[in-house]
């Protein structure tokens, strides 16, 4: 961290902010039953799918939004959203890169994912969304000699109808909550991937999803599967235009972790924040669960939110095998006028089953940080341990912290730790690190990655500097 | 060692200073050249922190008059970052503890900061590492102190040692030391003696703030001055301090009365 780069980053506050202009076959704006049907057969999809769409729509018909987070927005008109669009080019995604339009290639290397063979990351293969449809996948084939299918969701519908038959839904059902049977009713494309039985995914997998129209919500589905043995790390990557409206993302991730299976899941989110008045940015409804179906079977989640105006997102856990182990690592930053209510729920069922959840909320400027973290104990779960802590760190006098933390216990020998704190970074520290030749901006982004550090160390190693760097950005002119 | 024609590193004139609207200092005078170590004594609650203070740009201290000229340039142009980088040191009494940030990533940032300024290399994280090695025999510390956080859980007497590592790291060419001694097992003021005492030379200047003469036995000054309300009220050779130990600062309080300051 020199104090080059620190300032490289401040002079430019949001560098994923442009449009890219391209041809896009959208659909008019509005939501109804035919919208549904249309989305579903621009998709070419199979009966059971539209039918899971049907039943999901129908059912959200019947839904209030939540409205128990601690989160104010003017009230979202879902009939102002346009709930499909892609860009166009030919209708079947192609084997090859070269059919890809030169310009969301160009895009995505702007956003520093290339993906073409050349410049490619070395050790990641990249499943690329843009708006409503995966571009291009890469290493599909290397993937493949291992037996992984790392695919769009829309492929994966086409190739293996079975699987998406057999695990869609199965964790977040179509009528858990309000976003999520939203997505489900009309969700538009996302990453599928499947380790079969034994295998250890030879890469890092991951998925990078960019918004790109100003009217047009993102509702993506991301499964994957873990078969008995299994282990796979994935990472999502998320930008987004600056538009002084406001997107809406809903998106919902399911896992399931088989016997002996292992599933870590990261997520760097940097979607569009909004102006320093809070004019803009990305709301972000985001429902993901794992289930830990096998025994011994581990999920990981972890994530650094650094974007979004609103935050409302609770990746879990449901600890079903015995002995069975759950991890929640949160990072999340707020500044400005964002609002993040963020956390994670641990669902303990099976017996001797483990989890731990380490919160890091940083609030800056006029924002609101809560975390909202349960804890339940089911009365099979005997023997079972989770160990919380959270903990929050306030830049400023204008900035907000909130903890909330659930505990349902129905299993008496079960153990339940939690730690919370919270601090300030004191004058006193900034001027000891100032009075060493540190800089200001930097000494803050110093305090606040020492902060973070826990969370950082469960991040891939090549996303753990980024994800620093990105925190000292977002903080850019929040102190003094 | 006092050469009148040595450069003129710190000039301070008539300055006075306040926090939260209080006055601190209130005028105080003090010339300091290239090579000369400076004692400044004086009773608690006399401002000898506050002046350290005001020099490496505290933000809670104002400046209300008075200057400060650092090798010819304005001190207070420069923010604390810069004074540090130009080779402003201070040790301070209360080294504050700042969780989560590992002393050694903290030691090297400093160091290149410092380094950067005078258009030498930075060091890599291996480089650093053997350069790091070195300094701590200055000051006899355990390498373990570099694995944990800045100052963090450090008893009073290692904070102290941190703070000559990092003076022995950063080769300030004005150095003030706020208590340094203050803390410290009979050892470890040898060691921090010994390690200042190597650390100056003919190019660079130590102000050494003390209430005790041990120190000054084995840091020998060429100025001591005795600050009272705000000023520097007296200033001498090393023989003043020896008279502060026997005579203790009633005398202050008559010569402060006499200058209708009380
Ligand atoms: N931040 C502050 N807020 C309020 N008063 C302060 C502050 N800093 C210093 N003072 C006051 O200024 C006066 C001088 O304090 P200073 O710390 O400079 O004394 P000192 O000479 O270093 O004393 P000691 O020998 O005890 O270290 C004291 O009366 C002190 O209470
Ligand atoms: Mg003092």
């Amino acid at each position: 961290m020199t104090s080059v780069s620190t300032r490289d980053l401040v002079s430019q506050p949001y560098k994923y902010g442009f449009v890219t202009d391209i041809a896009t076959d959208k659909i008019a704006k509005g939501l109804s039953e035919d919208v549904v049907r249309l989305i579903s057969a621009k998709k070419g999809e199979p009966e059971f799918l539209l039918n899971f769409r049907l039943k999901a729509y129908r059912h959200w018909l019947t839904l209030e939004e939540p409205d128990w987070a601690a989160l104010g927005y003017p009230a979202i008109d879902y009939q102002d959203i346009v709930y499909y669009a892609a860009p166009k080019q030919p209708q079947e995604k192609k084997a090859s890169l070269d059919e890809v339009d030169p310009k969301l290639l160009e895009t995505f290397e702007k956003l520093g994912i290339p993906l073409n063979e050349q410049k490619r990351l070395s050790n990641v293969a990249v499943d690329a969304v843009f708006d409503s449809v995966s571009i291009a996948t890469t290493y599909k084939e290397k993937l493949a000699e291992h037996g992984v299918v790392f695919c769009s969701f829309a492929e994966a519908v086409k190739e293996h109808p079975e699987l998406i038959e057999r695990y869609l839904g199965t964790v977040v059902s179509s009528n858990d909550n309000y976003f999520a049977a939203l997505n489900s009713a009309v969700f538009s494309d996302g990453s599928f991937v499947f380790i079969p039985k034994g295998v250890e995914c030879p890469m890092e997998l991951s998925t990078y999803f960019r918004i790109n129209s100003g009217d047009t919500g993102q509702f993506e589905r991301t499964l994957i599967v873990a078969e008995e043995g299994a282990s796979v790390s994935y990472l999502e990557g998320c930008t987004a235009p600056m538009f002084d409206t406001n997107q809406l993302h809903a998106a919902v991730v399911e896992l399931v972790a088989l016997d002996d299976a292992s599933i870590k899941y990261s997520t760097v989110q940097n979607w569009y924040a909004g102006d320093e008045n809070g004019v803009g940015g990305i709301y972000n409804f985001v429902t993901k669960r794992g289930q830990c179906r096998g025994a011994r079977s581990r999920i990981s989640w972890t994530q650094v939110e650094t974007g979004s105006a609103i935050t409302w997102k609770y990746p879990s856990c449901v600890l079903q095998g015995a002995d069975s182990v759950g991890e929640f690592y949160s990072v999340a930053l707020t500044n400005n006028c964002q609002q993040a209510d963020t956390g994670t729920k641990m669902v303990h069922v099976g017996p001797r089953t483990r989890s731990t959840i380490v919160s890091k909320g940083i609030s800056a400027g006029r924002s609101s940080n809560s975390y909202r973290g349960l804890v339940q104990m089911a009365p099979s779960a005997k023997g079972a341990r989770n160990y919380s802590q959270c903990d929050s760190m306030l830049i400023g006098d204008q900035a907000a912290a909130n903890t909330y933390p659930y505990i349902r216990s129905q299993q008496p020998q079960a153990a339940i730790e939690h730690e919370a704190s919270t601090c300030r970074i004191s004058e006193d520290q900034l001027f000891y690190l100032q009075s060493r030749g540190i800089g200001f901006e930097e000494a803050v982004s110093m305090m606040v990655s020492g902060f973070c550090r826990d969370v950082f160390n469960q991040l891939p190693m090549e996303f753990a500097a980024e994800a620093d760097k990105l925190l000292a950005l977002k903080l850019e002119g929040s102190v003094g | 060692m006092i050469r009148p024609d040595a450069e003129l590193l710190l000039e301070i004139s008539d300055l006075h200073a306040s926090v939260e609207d209080q006055p601190i200092l209130k005028g105080v005078n003090l010339q300091v050249r290239a090579g000369e170590i400076h004692a400044v004594m004086g009773r608690n609650g006399s401002g000898k922190s506050t002046l350290s203070k005001v020099l490496a740009g505290h933000p809670a201290y104002r400046v209300t008059a008075g200057s400060v000229r650092y090798r010819g340039r304005d001190l207070f142009e420069l923010e604390p970052e810069e004074r540090a980088r130009l080779g402003v040191f201070l040790g301070f009494q209360y080294p504050v503890e700042i969780p989560g940030v590992s002393n050694l990533e903290f030691l090297r940032v400093a160091t290149n900061a410092r380094r950067q300024s005078r258009e030498l290399d930075e060091l890599d994280t291996f480089e650093f590492e053997d350069h790091v090695r070195e300094k701590l025999q200055v000051v006899q510390m355990d390498p373990a102190f570099l694995e944990r956080s800045v100052n963090e859980g450090f008893s009073g007497g290692e904070k102290k040692r941190n703070e000559i590592l990092q003076m022995a790291l950063l080769e300030p060419v004005v150095a003030i030391l706020d208590e340094t001694d203050s803390g410290l097992d009979i050892d470890a003021l040898r060691i921090v003696a010994a390690g200042v005492n190597q650390l100056a030379g003919p190019d660079n200047a130590t102000l050494l703030i003390t209430h005790y003469q041990r120190l000054l036995d084995e840091i020998t000054p060429d100025y001591v001055h005795v600050m009272a309300a705000g000023r520097i009220l007296r200033t001498g050779g090393r023989e003043l301090a020896l008279e502060l130990e026997q005579t203790g600062y009633d005398w202050v309080d008559r010569e402060l009365a006499a200058q209708g300051v009380a």
